[in-house]
């Protein structure tokens, strides 16, 4: 038993409530509100107001929109348990989650979709809080959230609020970027610090004893994708490590591609403060899931000016290569330790966090 | 990080290995005696640093590996009880038990709480005034110390709803049973860091006079391992059998004096059953009688059917070091973090899961 943590809670300063409580007079849903009748409808005006735009405005039962060229589909599901944590909401979560699926296959992410399901009880100040945060991001990621639904469940039904988004992107011609385009001599580059959200959610739940500065690092990487593509288009396989974090990421591709992978933990970055909370907790910053980061394989030819655009990107500002593709234990990821050492880097075992997306 | 990147220091790892070769003639056997020292060594990479003539066991300093599956089973009854609260650290959940796990009664309504910190324990017993809390105190001399504080405060609260059921075990004990049962050769022992920040450096001098083996106490940087082996050999060398501190910026010859008072008031020696050693003699901690009201066994008198430990599950000898991981029928085979059979597989400190997840 490593009592690390024991010695250290005299540096962590107790938790105070990270959740806004709001007044018990304020509105709240309702069941009705999924009901379909007249609250369905002022509640789906009340979305329709925010996220202006035509095909969402239209208000048929499908969206219609026109394209030409590949496309990218996503869907994911957000049940991320506080509904707030610092850096972000379930809300920004649920729009840069997708837009950022979308991105990792080299698609210009265009149209989202949006469902909620909501508790019997929620409140609809909170409610359009989220919905603002999903504005916002969606605004920033410069996608169009052009359809949408919502559900309501009685009590207990459901926690708070979970929210699905699906995603439309266009992916260019000559781009082709899979998981399983991983090739031997690959540069792998990671555009930022790992670990943040997985310990921002981490700190933000009450039953921690402790809190930190630490951010999520929710962002969407359609921005930073969209610069590596403008100087090559012959990156071979895009990532954001989200739950397992970059071990598992990097352990898919190797599979996937059928290529051995090395990397240097030196080169990895990671925030002073998630390193010191995985010290005292022994987690392993490489299994933390991240929101805003993405790991690149590229050519070793193009590698210098891929690394140079994601610098001036301010999603990627600390990129760093990490590590190369080899021929070597095919399927398996060698982590070269901070003292020399060797191990294997396992995909993520045993005790994981649920709920942190 | 502070005082951690500066223990990490490639430079200093390689020339420190480069003295360790300069012993080339010495074949040995070391064991690391804590989970804690396995896992840093896996981690970091460092069998592989080593030359070959330096052997690294693993021993049986991992608290939930060694617990019995007698208490296993008692904790088990105890989860089952409607108006229990369960307390405990992570690695215990999972543990299987002869019937189950803490955690398949978790999914069949009990309330098991995975808590970082005795005082989080305590919290939960202030916040569930009607209901029992029983915090599984399964660990060595560096948690008993806590766990008798965390007591003393529920004496000084009047809180009556918290109990301990106490697995705690003794390493020096241990660590002599080894030794006597000579199934291993053992040339030195890399003793545990935090243990000895309880116990001191003083707790060990019997093994070194009257076993004639070395015994360095080792911090759990990378660089306080290739360190603490690297003293091993040059005792082992020069023919001296002594105890010796690596990791003196922590641990003092004594001790922590205040951290002893404290379990000396709480807790009485008592002979313990070890999950691969048996029963040693004065080797676990029990609660002394003046502190039988929060002694969960007595409260509770949990009863089990007869503990059985899985016949072809490894973790026994592999405690004692007869046995590595991959010599295990069951390893990796059917055994895994996701499905484990034996507790070895299961702590984040147990050798096997050190195998499986860096070998």
């Amino acid at each position: 038993m490593d009592p690390a943590w024991f010695l250290l809670k005299a540096h962590v300063q107790p938790i105070t409530n990270m959740v806004k409580k709001f007044k018990d007079n304020e509105k709240k849903i309702l069941l009705a509100h999924g009901s379909g009748g007249k609250l369905t409808h002022q509640l789906i005006k009340s979305f329709v107001k925010k996220f202006r735009n035509l095909p969402l405005a239209k208000l048929d039962d499908s969206a219609v929109l026109k394209f030409k060229g590949k496309l990218a589909f996503t869907t994911d599901s957000y049940v991320v348990d506080p509904i707030y944590f610092p850096g972000g909401d379930i809300g920004k979560l649920a729009v840069n989650g997708t837009v950022n699926d979308l991105a990792m296959v080299g698609a210009r992410p265009l149209y989202l979709s949006a469902a909620a399901i909501i508790e019997e009880g929620f409140s609809l100040v909170e409610l359009e809080r989220i919905i603002d945060s999903m504005n916002r991001a969606a605004r920033a990621a410069g996608v169009k959230i052009v359809t949408g639904d919502t559900k309501v469940v009685e009590k207990g039904g459901a926690d708070k609020i979970f929210i699905n988004t699906s995603g439309i992107g266009l992916i260019d011609s000559g781009v082709d970027i899979s998981s399983k385009n991983a090739r031997i001599g690959d540069r792998i580059i990671l555009s930022g610090t790992i670990g943040d959200h997985g310990i921002a959610i981490l700190s933000a739940r009450e039953k921690f004893d402790f809190q930190t500065k630490v951010k999520s690092d929710s962002q969407p990487l359609n921005g930073i994708v969209w610069e590596i593509l403008k100087v090559s288009k012959k990156v071979h396989a895009l990532r954001d490590p989200t739950r397992g974090g970059l071990a598992t990421s990097l352990n898919e591709i190797a599979e996937q591609s059928g290529v051995g992978i090395e990397i240097e933990q030196e080169k990895i970055p990671v925030e002073e403060e998630v390193k010191g909370v995985c010290e005292m907790l022994g987690f392993d910053p490489l299994y933390i899931a991240n929101e805003g980061k993405l790991v690149a394989f590229v050519p070793q030819k193009d590698c210098a000016k891929i690394l140079n655009v994601m610098r001036k990107n301010r999603y990627g500002k600390d990129a760093q290569i990490i590590g190369t593709v080899v021929s070597r234990h095919k399927g398996r990821v060698v982590v070269k330790t901070n003292v020399g050492g060797e191990r294997v880097l396992d995909m993520l075992t045993g005790e994981q966090l649920p709920r942190i997306c | 990080m502070k005082f951690v990147d500066e223990f990490r220091d490639r430079a200093i790892a390689e020339r420190i290995v480069k003295k360790i070769e300069r012993f080339d003639s010495l074949k040995v056997n070391l064991m690391e005696v804590c989970g804690t020292h396995t896992m840093v060594i896996f981690k970091q990479g460092l069998k592989g640093m080593l030359p070959k003539n330096v052997n690294l066991l693993s021993g049986p300093g991992c608290p939930v590996c060694v617990t019995s599956q007698e208490d296993i089973d008692k904790t088990i009854e105890l989860a089952k009880d409607e108006n229990v609260i369960i307390a405990t650290f992570g690695d215990m959940v999972r543990v299987p038990g002869t019937n189950s796990s803490l955690e398949k009664e978790r999914g069949n309504g009990a309330d098991v709480r995975i808590i970082y910190s005795p005082s989080e324990a305590l919290r939960i017993a202030r916040e569930n005034p009607a209901r029992r809390v029983v915090f599984l105190a399964i660990g060595f001399e560096t948690t008993s110390p806590l766990i008798a504080a965390s007591l003393l405060d529920v004496q000084k609260e009047k809180i009556d709803n918290f109990y301990i059921f106490s697995s705690h075990k003794l390493i020096p004990p241990a660590m002599e049973a080894l030794l006597e049962s000579k199934e291993v050769r053992i040339d030195g022992f890399i003793c545990p860091g935090h243990v000895s920040v309880t116990i001191g450096s003083n707790a060990y001098k019997f093994i070194a006079q009257k076993y004639n083996v070395p015994c360095v106490i080792g911090g759990f940087e990378p660089l306080d391992v290739l360190q603490s082996i690297y003293m091993l050999l040059k005792q082992i060398k020069e023919k001296r059998t002594e105890v010796e501190i690596e990791y003196f910026r922590a641990v003092h010859p004594e001790g922590n004096r205040i951290a002893q008072e404290l379990i000396d008031e709480v807790f009485e020696v008592s002979d313990v059953m070890w999950r691969g050693l048996g029963t040693i003699p004065k080797s676990g901690l029990r609660l002394k009688r003046k502190f039988s009201d929060f002694d969960a066994e007595k409260e509770f008198r949990p009863k089990t059917k007869k503990s059985k430990e899985n016949p072809d599950c490894a973790c026994g000898e592999v405690l004692r070091g007869v046995k590595k991981p991959t010599q295990c029928k069951l390893y990796r085979k059917i055994c895994t973090p996701e499905e484990p059979y034996g507790p070895c597989m299961v702590s984040s400190e147990g050798t096997c899961a050190a195998y499986y997840k860096y070998g």
